[in-house]
């Protein structure tokens, strides 16, 4: 009897031993992450250093002289770009499921926005090549053109052969994959508003509008909130996509119709391509720049969800 | 016009706008998925799946040997992913629920399945291609399963922890040991929310293509040698887009059109199974 009672406790402290080890690999994998791709950045961090790399728009693989400028600045613009259309949509979305949309078709509705967030990204970037990008070059740039580019300082935004292998192309595509992100989130953000405080409102003769701008939406700021960083990170990070459509191009966009390049789409292109060590260090250093903003949004929104979660 | 009117107008508005939103949303799913269907339906021959790739601009070519490496990639991806996340998932729900270190590794798992999919292919490059010396499709399972691990161990921490506490007690009161309790109760209660978590982690991996290019790379031959480059469905599709060829467009669209409806296929078979099993 003491003896099973003793071989049980030992199995016991085994199964707890095998779980803890299985769970720390996730801590084990995230601070190898970092450190192996610091590591192999080290010889660019050496020849560039930090802000001459972030700060220079040099990428010339012959040459050898390498800078994150271009690839950051395409990154940003079209993460940025992407929020700006999606954001809106996003939070109409939202109001939508929550306020307007009939009860039985809620959930329909609300797993058919969310089907377009499993769409893997490849298929984006086969449709946007195929389908999208020609149908923006051919009808859409050359109309927005028309219209925007005799207008002073904002036609500089239009100017240009507008190819559908762009800026504005990539934005929208990268829009429509991150708005079921926000959406979902901010639709259970909007559900936990108190009912009271809806009813006082309506109460007090709001209409529905009123209701959702100031009693809402308010009451769900740090949830909206975090769902746009977390899909800031989403948009960040994506590859394929942007990939067939924005053209990976080492230059300065001034137009909504120039061709860019973001860091993921190099890393894409040229990584198994770099032939010197000093070319493939700097990928790995791009690769370690996009990896730490890419944490630190996600620790910031997860810090505002939680704080969310608690109130 | 009165100040009512006016509120109201600007009422009827902005829930305008916000209907055309939704509409809109629905407009980019549909689009999508008609322009996949519409393109690919007519390329799904048995050739497709029963030929090898022929070299560019030869007839009768088909994607056997990308079907074949998608499956083997994806199956040592399962592999390795699904008992570590399980058993991670087991470890934040039960023995480490209280402890710092459980939240604090949750957290950072949830953080994780925001990590670029690219730069986990450039980890799996540095940790295992180079040093090696080779392109892989063992270095390919591994990077599908990195980003596979967070999601198998969040959504099994989340149904482990659905089973109710009393249940775990009625075992203890008869003496059962801990590991016993987990192996026996808990995970018999949580079996479909895990086993619906995995279906949603493999849909995840299936579309995957960026984390392959530099692990896996690619391979114009059949191959089960997971030790060599490795052909997948994803990034194949990728190199016959990017291609000349019309043949190759046309089979890129093929592969896109069944990669798509396996993946929906297995989300909203998730999504069923979830909303029969919590119902009730």
């Amino acid at each position: 009897m003491a003896g099973t009672i003793k071989r049980e406790q030992t199995l016991d402290k085994l199964f707890a031993a095998i779980t803890f080890l299985a769970a720390f690999m996730v801590l084990v994998i995230i601070v190898s992450i970092f450190t192996s791709l610091f590591r192999e950045s080290l010889t660019a961090i050496d020849a560039f250093g930090f802000f001459g790399f972030i700060s220079s728009t040099a990428w010339d693989p012959v040459r050898e002289n390498f800078g994150a400028a271009t690839t950051l600045y395409g990154t940003l613009i079209t993460t940025l770009m992407a929020l700006a259309i999606a954001v809106p949509v996003a939070l109409g979305i939202a109001i939508f499921i929550t306020e307007l949309c009939p009860k039985f078709l809620k959930p329909i509705f609300s797993t058919a926005i969310e089907l377009l967030a499993a769409i893997p990204s490849i298929i984006y970037g086969m449709w946007g090549l195929f389908t999208f990008a020609p149908l923006m070059g051919e009808y859409v740039e050359p109309a927005l053109q028309g219209i925007f580019e005799p207008i002073p300082l904002l036609g500089q935004l239009f100017s240009g052969v507008p190819l559908g292998i762009d800026i504005l192309t990539t934005s929208i595509i990268l829009s429509i994959m991150i708005t079921p992100f926000i959406s979902s989130i901010v639709r259970d953000t909007f559900a936990l508003t108190p009912v009271q405080l809806k009813e006082s409102a309506y109460g007090i003769g709001a209409t529905r509008w009123e209701v959702i701008r100031d009693v809402i939406i308010p009451h769900s700021k740090t949830g909206i909130f975090g769902s746009v960083i977390i899909a800031m990170g989403r948009a960040l990070g994506e590859t394929m996509a942007v990939a067939f459509v924005l053209g990976n191009k080492h230059a300065i966009a001034t137009s909504l119709f120039d061709a860019s390049a973001t860091i993921t789409v190099t890393l894409a292109n040229e990584f198994t391509e770099a032939d010197t060590d000093l070319y493939l260090s700097s990928l790995f250093y791009l690769a370690l720049i996009l990896l730490g903003m890419n944490f630190l949004l996600l620790a910031i929104a997860k810090t505002f969800l939680a704080r969310k979660g608690k109130a | 016009m009165t100040e009512i009117d006016k509120r109201k107008i600007i009422n009827f508005v902005a829930l305008s706008f916000s209907c055309a939103a939704a509409a809109l949303g629905l407009f980019w799913l549909i689009f999508i998925l008609a322009d996949v269907l519409r393109h690919g339906i007519a390329y799904i021959t048995p050739a497709l799946f029963l030929n090898e790739a022929t070299p560019p601009g030869m007839a009768g070519g088909g994607l056997k040997h990308a079907f074949i490496g998608q499956l083997l990639i994806t199956f040592f991806a399962v592999l390795i992913g699904v008992p570590l996340g399980i058993l991670g998932g087991t470890y934040l729900a039960e023995y480490g629920r209280h402890h710092l270190i459980g939240r604090f590794i949750s957290t950072l798992s949830d953080i994780m399945i925001s990590v670029p999919s690219i730069v986990i292919g450039t980890f799996v490059y540095a940790i295992f291609v180079k040093p090696l010396g080779h392109f892989s499709g063992y270095a390919g399972s591994l990077a599908l399963a990195i980003i596979m691990i967070p999601v198998v161990l969040r959504t099994t921490e989340e149904m482990i922890s659905l089973v109710p506490w009393e249940i775990r007690e009625a075992a203890f009161a008869l003496g059962a040991p801990y590991y016993k309790v987990i192996l026996q109760i808990v995970y018999r209660g949580a079996a479909t929310g895990i086993f619906t978590g995995i279906l949603l982690a493999i849909a995840r991996i299936a579309g995957e293509t960026a984390p392959l290019l530099f692990t896996s790379f690619n391979n114009m031959f059949l191959t089960t040698n997971m030790n060599e480059p490795m052909p997948s469905l994803t990034v194949t599709i990728y190199q016959y887009a990017m291609g000349p060829y019309d043949d190759w467009h046309e089979m890129a669209w093929a592969a896109s059109f069944v990669i798509t409806l396996f993946i929906l296929g297995l989300t909203i078979l998730g999504r069923l199974i979830i909303r029969w099993k919590y119902k009730n």
